[in-house]
């Protein structure tokens, strides 16, 4: 057992690192919040399918990278903490499936809980959005429609839409639903996790990973601030009451990386709602942490907190939100 | 990113499950948690048990990884804890390990392995708590001997102990600053002067004592360590603790909850969605905690087995899971959860200890905002 990341994935991520700094700097990052309407960048697009951010998991004969589910985490980590917009996670999904996906000339979005991300900018559209009205999105970089008919993830009798593929994530139980979990899933890794798992589970896993990166990026940016930031004569980040802020967003963040990865290695359905679960609560409640020790400047649109947390609310309502992952874990008790 | 186990750790896994399907059954029944020396003969026996059979280094020995698989598999099969036994095999014995002299590892390592010795901690006083290297006990040296005068506090076992691993201060004079001037000594427990008064918790046992020093003669040869060097023998002493120490208890917590939803469904709490979901949710928080273990010791088998500030963000999450966890169990217990005489509801008084035993949260939050994050230090 070595759970730390291997030479070639550290490497994997340095390079996605310096990438997303190239094609999506804080410039870029700031030019796309203050334009007048969310567009999706074909170019930047092209060149993420070009450099196999969408291809990442095909089989090298298809034309694909050749790698897993752990490195798309890392990836998708990356995605996270540089709030790179776009429908990343459905295309990436898509990408074998959809033609033109994988290479970045197709932008494949799909209903999701009710909603559909950039449905007026994308080419093909998983489920069925049949008669969906924009609403004015919280989150500047993610313009959302809304399915009519969709009652809510709490409810349970809610119309669901039908269409292509089911939007449903129908996670299976384990054998038996009412034996005590009481041993870890310390053996029966899966090899290749991507060939079995249903692309509904993948789609929720990297959703969780982009939480993640998110939610680093906070804390780092609140700790940052913290050491700069003076106060009564002193940086802010030597008060407990701020370091401690500090310290529990490191806490958060740790933990849910340590369950995302988890899940991607074993590629366990019911790991991976758990990671969604807690990667949705390391997300927002960073970035309400990271505005917090911002204080007045955090409640600017100058500062990037507020689009950290806006799209950390969008993804924790999108792919399996809160109150179903429990459910989905507590089954397996 | 590998979860799997090597070839190696798998055989070490299946020879120990072996043994502990065929020893446990032969284990004496359990003794009063009242009993003090039914329970230090427990534990040692278990220890003696463990030396017998190759098992009772592993804590010491074995690479982190074993470790892990060696905590893990005695908590699945309901082995006893180390019990009495926690301070010799956990803080005492690495710390003579790393520091003594080979006179001092050969009188005090082999009888705390067999199970023949047992240790307490002196660390802790009345006004020094977190702010441990404040503390007070004086040592004076006299020839080849320190006289030690002084009052120590939370001193787990030591009632039945034959040893105390015990900071003092041995240079108290001005301008010395309060992390210098420190000694640790190993003092025999029945030395004139040691009065051991045992302390009642809110739980209602006395899993701790008071103990008070006057003018006990301790020789200069039970310094382990040079004098007042004993700040930096005790941060390695520490560090073993922040480690593997509760690969078990993220084991156990994950059978307790198992338990929990049985109880749940049987008795009908399960059907409210609120509750459900709450164990939902600890679970999940659980299986994450897992996996930061398995990360933290990854970790440690990599930089040669110190774990590292890691330690403190895993204490951090796992003592406010577990304590939420009862507070789960009181909603599935409902009255049963006032009743004394219900095992959850004792566990559920003990676990108000885990945001304040090694460490509280606020200093481990400290940790990890100094030495994780950089912020600076201070208060």
């Amino acid at each position: 057992m070595d759970f730390r990341l291997t030479e070639d994935q550290r490497a994997l991520r340095k390079g996605v690192r310096e990438l997303l700094a190239r094609l999506f700097d804080r410039e870029a990052l700031r030019a796309a919040v203050d334009a007048p309407s969310p567009s999706l960048d074909r170019e930047l697009w092209r060149e993420l399918g070009a450099a196999g951010f969408f291809a990442l998991r095909l089989p090298e004969e298809e034309g694909g990278v050749g790698l897993g589910l752990a490195e798309a985490v890392l990836l998708f980590e990356e995605a996270g903490r540089v709030l790179l917009p776009g429908p990343l996670v459905a295309t990436h999904v898509a990408a074998g499936a959809v033609p033109g996906a994988a290479e970045g000339s197709t932008v494949v979005t799909e209903v999701d809980e009710g909603l559909v991300p950039w449905l007026d900018e994308a080419d093909v559209v998983l489920g069925e959005a049949e008669g969906a009205v924009p609403l004015r999105s919280v989150d500047p970089l993610t313009p959302l429609h809304r399915v009519p008919g969709f009652v809510g993830a709490g409810s349970r009798s809610g119309t669901r839409p039908h269409g292509r593929r089911s939007v449903v994530p129908t996670l299976p139980q384990r054998g038996d639903p009412h034996a005590p979990a009481e041993r870890m899933p310390t053996t029966g890794v899966v090899e290749d996790t991507a060939e079995v798992l249903p692309a509904t589970e993948v789609a929720v896993l990297l959703t969780a990973a982009e939480q993640v990166g998110s939610a680093g990026r906070t804390t780092e940016m609140a700790v940052s601030y913290a050491r700069e930031r003076e106060q009564f004569g002193q940086v802010i980040g030597g008060f407990q009451a701020v370091k401690h802020l500090c310290a529990g967003m490191l806490v958060r963040g740790e933990l849910a990386r340590a369950a995302v990865r988890g899940a991607a290695v074993t590629g366990d359905p019911v790991e991976i709602a758990g990671a969604k679960l807690l990667a949705d609560e390391a997300a927002t409640a960073n970035a309400r942490d990271c505005l917090q020790v911002f204080g007045g400047m955090g409640f600017t649109w100058e500062a990037d907190v507020h689009l950290h947390l806006k799209r950390a609310w969008v993804r924790a309502r999108l792919r399996l939100p809160a109150a179903r992952a429990e459910e989905v874990v507590a089954a397996n008790l | 990113m590998d979860l799997a186990y090597s070839d190696e750790e798998e055989e070490f896994r299946g020879r120990l499950r072996e043994w502990l399907a065929a020893t446990l059954p032969t284990l004496p029944p359990r003794p009063d948690p009242l009993d003090w020396p039914a329970r230090r003969a427990y534990d040692c026996g278990w220890q003696r048990r463990l030396y017998d059979a190759g098992y009772a280094d592993v804590h010491w020995d074995a690479s982190p990884t074993q470790r892990l698989i060696f905590l893990e598999e005695t908590e699945l099969a309901g082995a006893p804890y180390v019990g009495a036994n926690f301070v010799g095999l956990l803080h005492a014995g690495p710390t003579i390990a790393a520091e003594g002299t080979p006179e001092q590892r050969d009188r005090w390592l082999p009888p705390v392995l067999r199970g023949d010795e047992v240790w307490c901690q002196g660390f802790s006083e009345p006004d020094a708590g977190s702010d441990l290297a404040s503390l007070r006990t004086r040592a004076v040296r006299d020839g080849d001997e320190y006289v030690v005068s002084g009052q120590k506090i939370w001193t787990s076992h030591a009632e039945v102990a034959d040893w105390c691993e015990l900071l003092v201060r041995t240079d108290a004079g001005p301008g010395v600053s309060k992390h210098r001037g420190i000694s640790w000594l190993a003092m025999p427990m029945d030395a004139p002067g040691v009065t051991v008064r045992p302390l009642r918790t809110l739980a209602g046992s006395t899993e701790f004592a008071e103990m008070f020093l006057d003018e006990v003669r301790v020789p200069v040869g039970n310094r382990v360590g040079d004098e007042n060097d004993g700040w930096r023998v005790t941060m390695v002493t520490l560090s073993f603790e922040r480690g593997t120490a509760f690969v078990g208890e993220v084991v156990a917590c994950r059978r307790l909850l198992g338990e929990l939803a049985r109880t749940a469904r049987e008795n009908g709490t399960w059907d409210d969605p609120a509750l459900r979901r709450r164990l939902g949710r600890l679970s999940a928080e659980f299986q994450a905690l897992w996996r930061l273990t398995q990360a933290n010791v990854s970790e440690a088998q990599a930089t040669g087995g110190v774990p590292g500030a890691g330690g403190s963000v895993f204490k951090l999450h796992y003592s406010h899971a577990r304590q939420e966890l009862y507070e789960a169990a009181a909603g599935v217990l409902g009255p049963d959860a006032l009743d004394l005489g219900h095992d959850w509801t004792l566990d559920r008084l003990s676990s108000l200890s885990y945001t304040i035993a090694a460490g509280t949260s606020q200093i481990q939050r400290n940790i990890v905002a100094e030495r994780i994050l950089g912020l600076p230090k201070g208060r």
